[in-house]
């Protein structure tokens, strides 16, 4: 699902993901992040801050969702298992969401899944849940920026280029 | 029925027939297979009071049980009130525990729910509560005026004969319940009623005024709960029982007191002297949780010595 | 319904780390409801079962899927074919989906994912508590509809006990006192009368303690 071409990037990317796991990631480690965005605000974010040229890394890819509460959280699983090391849900701002509780649903829902990750022995940072108004193109930019720096000084996810779903 | 018009063989029916203001207290059994303490505060109180109440594993905490406790009562020479939780035991354990302290001597019992397994050292036990304490005051009740087991079957032989104590807390809620559930205990076959401690005397006296309303203290005798208690932090903690009410001018007191265990001998005893003044309570029943050996001063202090003396009738 | 939750996973992983190919059953009955072991929460447990297993480095496939219902034989017989490929199946059905895989799959191991705690309602979302203790000889008519040996943490028949202060149960303040309850329902109603009788002991050998209960029903039968 990472690489099935569905997901939108509004910036310049090298292709594709970086190398295959090295162990302890390292400076030379490009994390593959994955950000489900909401289409009322972080996915218009990551457009404007596109036309407003703001560098942000090429690492996340984007999958465009009608609401952050559309997230199932076994999605962000299937992303882990997938290869991607870093998950995170941008939804709007409190109090802004389209469909009135969608973002808060979606920040439950990642807690929860951070508190499964933490039971199975993964680092609950992998996933994460932000809040990014449409207005804000700089702030989807430092997210990113964030959220990548942070994945990769943590490393790879132990799963990538295993196969881990039969 | 005998001549005294006493139902049983207990010393503290007839004290209390006899129309004596009754004194009793309560022990806790130790969380050790020795007697020695109960021996000891039996020895001491049984000159200060007409029963001594030995509880059964209170707070839900392992301890030497209430049978043996008042085997080892009656061996100091003092008069044992055994109490009897549904915790812990069926119908059938229950009952066969009643025939064996009856065997032994043993005759008031006081019928109680227990408190919740929550509260205790073993968290993790089963609760039974196969009954309730009304059910235990009946099934007592029905062996010894019907000779029937619990169900139905006769006992053919030497049907246990005791003195039946329930309690009832006038504090707990909801308040203008508590006295209908003691009208139920009444019905069940309650002959005395020891009730939980009472700090707030207004309180309790509206209690009372509801309780001689429905004529219920001329049908049971009522005891009044008193908790000594030897600091204020020991009040405050009493305070945050579910079920306890302690004014706060109490807790006050003692804390502006300069000898806090002095302080709580001297509530004590000014909260026996109101009890008495109010209709229908029959005695004060004092439990001096693991502070039993101040209770001879609390009952000397409150006037309530010699208590009586009376011929025990011989255990037929 | 019958509500349950999900046991911690490093205990469900305990059960399943030596087996080779494990099938994680959802139910679509109750704990679909009670969002406890339906489609999607099979679903994520086998997904985070997988990730446990690459970190700690367990040679097991886990497949997830649901069927209607655990508790029925026709469901059953639905899966035989697929359970047939699996050493092991991770039944997250009520305690009643377990033991019926169990005795439908003879040669299949099969273990519970889920803590069963009883029959129950939904309170609002995500939100679910038991109601009904299955003793066998309902009395609700006698207490206003509010069960007493279920609300009541010493399910007595003549309470409230002295522990009942401000409405709670002395257990903890965030459990309400069923006698409580009991009370102002029947006061609402004018049925304090009620309260006023002595209840006798419960038949209690007509719920678990009188040994394995069966209902029939005759003209149900084939």
């Amino acid at each position: 699902m990472v690489d099935d071409g569905t997901e939108a990037m509004t910036a310049e990317r090298p292709g594709g993901g970086g190398p295959a796991a090295t162990a302890g990631g390292g400076p030379s480690f490009e994390p593959r992040i994955v950000a489900f965005c909401c289409y009322y605000c972080a996915y218009s974010a990551a457009d404007l801050a596109g036309s407003m040229r703001l560098q942000y890394p090429p690492n996340v890819r984007l999958i465009e969702v009608p609401c952050s509460g559309r997230v199932d959280p076994a999605l962000l699983l299937r992303a882990l298992e997938e290869g991607a090391d870093g998950v995170y849900v941008a939804g709007c701002m409190e109090g802004d969401c389209h469909f009135q509780q969608g973002n808060f649903r979606a920040k439950r829902r990642v807690g929860a899944i951070k508190k499964l990750l933490s039971q199975i022995g993964w680092e609950p940072e992998r996933v994460e849940m932000y809040n990014v108004p449409a207005s804000d193109g700089a702030r989807f930019a430092q997210v990113a920026r964030e959220f990548t720096e942070r994945i990769r000084q943590m490393g790879p996810n132990p799963a990538r280029g295993k196969k881990v779903r039969s | 029925m005998s001549q005294n018009g006493c139902k049983t063989e207990s010393r503290l029916e007839r004290v209390l027939r006899e129309g004596h203001f009754a004194v009793t207290a309560e022990v806790g059994p130790p969380k050790s297979a020795s007697s020695k303490g109960i021996s000891r505060h039996a020895a001491a109180i049984k000159e200060v009071a007409d029963a001594i109440n030995l509880t059964d594993n209170q707070t839900a905490i392992v301890r030497l049980c209430s049978l043996a406790a008042a085997v080892h009562v009656m061996q100091a020479g003092g008069e044992p009130v055994m109490q009897i939780t549904c915790r812990d035991r069926n119908r059938i354990a229950i009952q066969s525990d009643l025939l064996g302290a009856y065997s032994l001597g043993v005759r008031n019992v006081l019928c109680l729910t227990g408190d919740h397994i929550s509260f205790g050292n073993h968290p993790q036990a089963r609760t039974v509560y196969d009954l309730d304490s009304v059910q235990l005051v009946k099934l007592v009740r029905d062996m010894r005026e019907n000779r029937r087991f619990q169900n139905g079957e006769e006992i053919k032989v030497a049907p246990p004969r005791f003195f039946i104590g329930a309690a009832e807390n006038p504090f707990a809620d909801p308040v203008e319940f508590r006295a209908l559930r003691l009208g139920k205990k009444v019905k069940a076959g309650a002959d005395f009623i020891q009730t939980q401690a009472v700090f707030d005397i207004d309180r309790f006296a509206r209690f009372m005024q509801v309780v001689r309303d429905m004529g219920l203290d001329e049908q049971v005798f009522i005891l009044a709960g008193i908790v000594p208690t030897r600091s204020a932090r020991a009040l405050e903690r009493t305070a945050t029982v579910p079920g306890m009410v302690v004014p706060q001018e109490l807790i006050d007191r003692m804390k502006g007191a300069a000898d806090q265990e002095k302080e709580g001998v001297a509530i004590a005893v000014e909260l026996i002297s109101r009890l008495r003044e109010i209709p229908g309570v029959r005695g004060v029943h004092i439990m001096a949780i693991a502070w039993e050996e101040i209770v001879p001063e609390i009952v000397r202090e409150a006037g309530l010595l010699p208590r009586p003396r009376l011929e025990v009738p011989t255990p037929a | 319904m019958i509500i349950a939750e999900q046991k911690p996973i490093p205990e469900i992983a305990a059960q399943v780390r030596q087996c080779r190919k494990v099938l994680v059953l959802g139910c679509g009955g109750c704990v679909t409801v009670c969002q406890a072991g339906g489609e999607k929460e099979a679903e994520i447990l086998a997904s985070a079962l997988r990730l446990m297993g690459v970190r700690e480095g367990w040679d097991t496939a886990f497949d997830s899927m649901a069927i209607t219902r655990q508790c029925d034989p026709e469901y059953l017989d639905g899966i035989a074919r697929k359970v047939a490929e699996y050493d092991c199946v991770l039944s997250l059905g009520c305690g009643v989906g377990v033991n019926f895989l169990a005795e439908r799959f003879p040669r299949t191991w099969v273990v519970p994912g889920l803590n069963t705690k009883g029959a129950g309602a939904t309170l609002e979302a995500g939100v679910w508590e038991e109601r009904c203790l299955a003793c066998g000889d309902c009395i609700l008519h006698l207490t206003g509809g509010i069960c007493p040996i279920v609300r009541c943490s010493k399910s007595l028949l003549n309470g409230p006990c002295g522990g009942s202060q401000g409405g709670k149960c002395e257990i903890s303040p965030d459990v309400a006192c069923g006698w409580q309850l009991i009370y102002d329902r029947l006061k609402q109603l004018d049925r304090l009368d009620l309260l006023l009788e002595v209840r006798e002991p419960k038949d209690w050998s007509r719920t678990h303690d009188g040994g394995l209960r069966r209902v029939v029903k005759e003209e149900a039968r084939l």
